[in-house]
């Protein structure tokens, strides 16, 4: 029986062998860049609003705190967005005839709701508690960044599940004092983690192996 | 090699997992006529166990009269939670000292009346706590924002401690922190420039 390949397709079996493995790791690298990118956690992505609320001027400029428009942050998983009313509070005073703010003045008469673009969503097999977060000292800024100079909302952190790792593995790397909470001009002290360990025993933060069980997050 | 991929690329943007057919909290709703997932509540209605039936306490009143003593005992505890709400809260529009001179009077709105004016000192407890429930003149109501009635006393018995603060004897302070004080001044203070400027 004669050859069915020449000689020289012994090169090519070689090169495959090589070039599999070298696409495998290839295609692998680009999947898990891919999936880390802003282009899929929308991570640093400004989002364009129906009103172009900014809050480095109500909080960085103005000094409101957090809590005055997320007013359940603290008793809630959802940390939610205002209703119109809220905004109306002042803002029947102030700037209450620009045109910009036309929107909100017809949701106020209108009673219907402003379609505000949603910033962070989660994938719906998280089951992620704001109150919980808060009260055990995580901070607003931990996770969201310096929203006091965010002209428009954009997304810190990737929220990606090793991101949420990273603090549910050591989370006196990150904890504050509850006081400490809601401030934007928080700096880690340069003790944090003596502080940290100290807060996670007060605060009777879980212990790694439950912060990190599957449970604790995906139910 | 091929055939994994694009399974993955077909497969991978399938997002049934990330959207559940289920409403997360204000999502919007293409069910109900109003598109809110997050359902109003419809007027008048109660958590089973929740009936508001202590008026002084809910309502700050006593049949028509506003009350004149707190319904709930005034603790360190919930001076400094009332502190914290205040400054939340209130101290946008009143100042953090309740001069009525915050920070977005300062922008245009109308300023609120000083909590030290006499019409306001002496004004019953029940009063503060009905404004903030039911809003007055330009200030509209927070129920929804302060929704905790205790949170509301609290932010009424802060509101008592400013007003306290600015008519407050010197006798009020602790013996340790008058001698921090020293003697008021005789004269009145001279500014901090002019005596730069004799050195």
């Amino acid at each position: 029986m004669p050859q069915i390949f020449h000689r020289s397709a012994n090169i090519y079996s070689k090169a495959s062998i090589v070039g599999g493995v070298l696409f495998a790791g290839l295609a692998l690298t680009l999947i898990l860049t891919i999936s880390r990118s802003s282009y899929a956690t929308q991570q640093n992505v400004n989002r364009d609003q129906p009103v172009p609320f900014s809050h480095a001027h109500h909080v960085g400029g103005m000094g409101l705190d957090c809590r005055y428009c997320h007013n359940s942050v603290e008793i809630s998983s959802s940390a939610n967005v205002p209703p119109t009313k809220t905004c109306m509070n002042c803002h029947s005073m102030v700037w209450n005839e620009s045109p910009t703010l036309e929107p909100v003045r017809a949701s106020f008469r209108t009673n219907e709701s402003i379609a505000w673009t949603r910033v962070h969503d989660l994938p719906d097999y998280v089951y992620f508690n704001h109150s919980i977060h808060v009260n055990k000292g995580v901070g607003c800024q931990t996770c969201h960044g310096q929203v006091d100079r965010m002209a428009l909302m954009a997304q810190h952190s990737p929220l990606t599940m090793e991101w949420c790792l990273d603090c549910h593995r050591q989370p006196e790397r990150y904890v504050r004092k509850r006081e400490d909470v809601f401030r934007m001009d928080y700096v880690p002290p340069s003790n944090q983690l003596e502080l940290g360990k100290q807060l996670v025993a007060e605060y009777k933060i879980a212990k790694t192996e439950n912060l990190t069980s599957c449970s604790t997050c995906h139910r | 090699m091929a055939a994994p991929l694009v399974w993955l690329a077909v497969t991978g943007c399938r997002q049934d997992m990330h959207d559940q057919p289920r409403y997360e909290a204000q999502e919007e709703s293409r069910f109900f006529e109003d598109r809110r997932a997050s359902r109003p509540l419809p007027e008048g209605a109660l958590a089973r166990g929740f009936l508001r039936q202590d008026t002084k306490f809910y309502q700050g009143k006593d049949g028509d009269q506003m009350v004149k003593e707190f319904p709930l005992p005034v603790t360190a505890a919930l001076l400094a939670r009332g502190q914290e709400r205040y400054n939340i809260y209130c101290s946008p529009c009143h100042g953090q000292t309740g001069d009525g001179n915050g920070m977005i009077p300062s922008r245009g709105a109308k300023h609120p009346p000083s909590y030290h004016l006499d019409r306001l000192r002496e004004a019953p407890v029940g009063y503060f706590y009905d404004v903030i429930t039911n809003g007055f003149g330009a200030m509209y109501d927070y129920s929804a924002q302060i929704q905790d009635p205790q949170d509301r006393w609290a932010i009424v018995a802060y509101i008592r401690v400013l007003q306290r603060s600015r008519y407050a004897p010197e006798t009020d302070a602790p013996a340790e922190e008058r001698n921090r004080l020293g003697p008021p001044p005789a004269k009145p203070v001279v500014p901090a420039a002019t005596t730069g400027a004799a050195q």
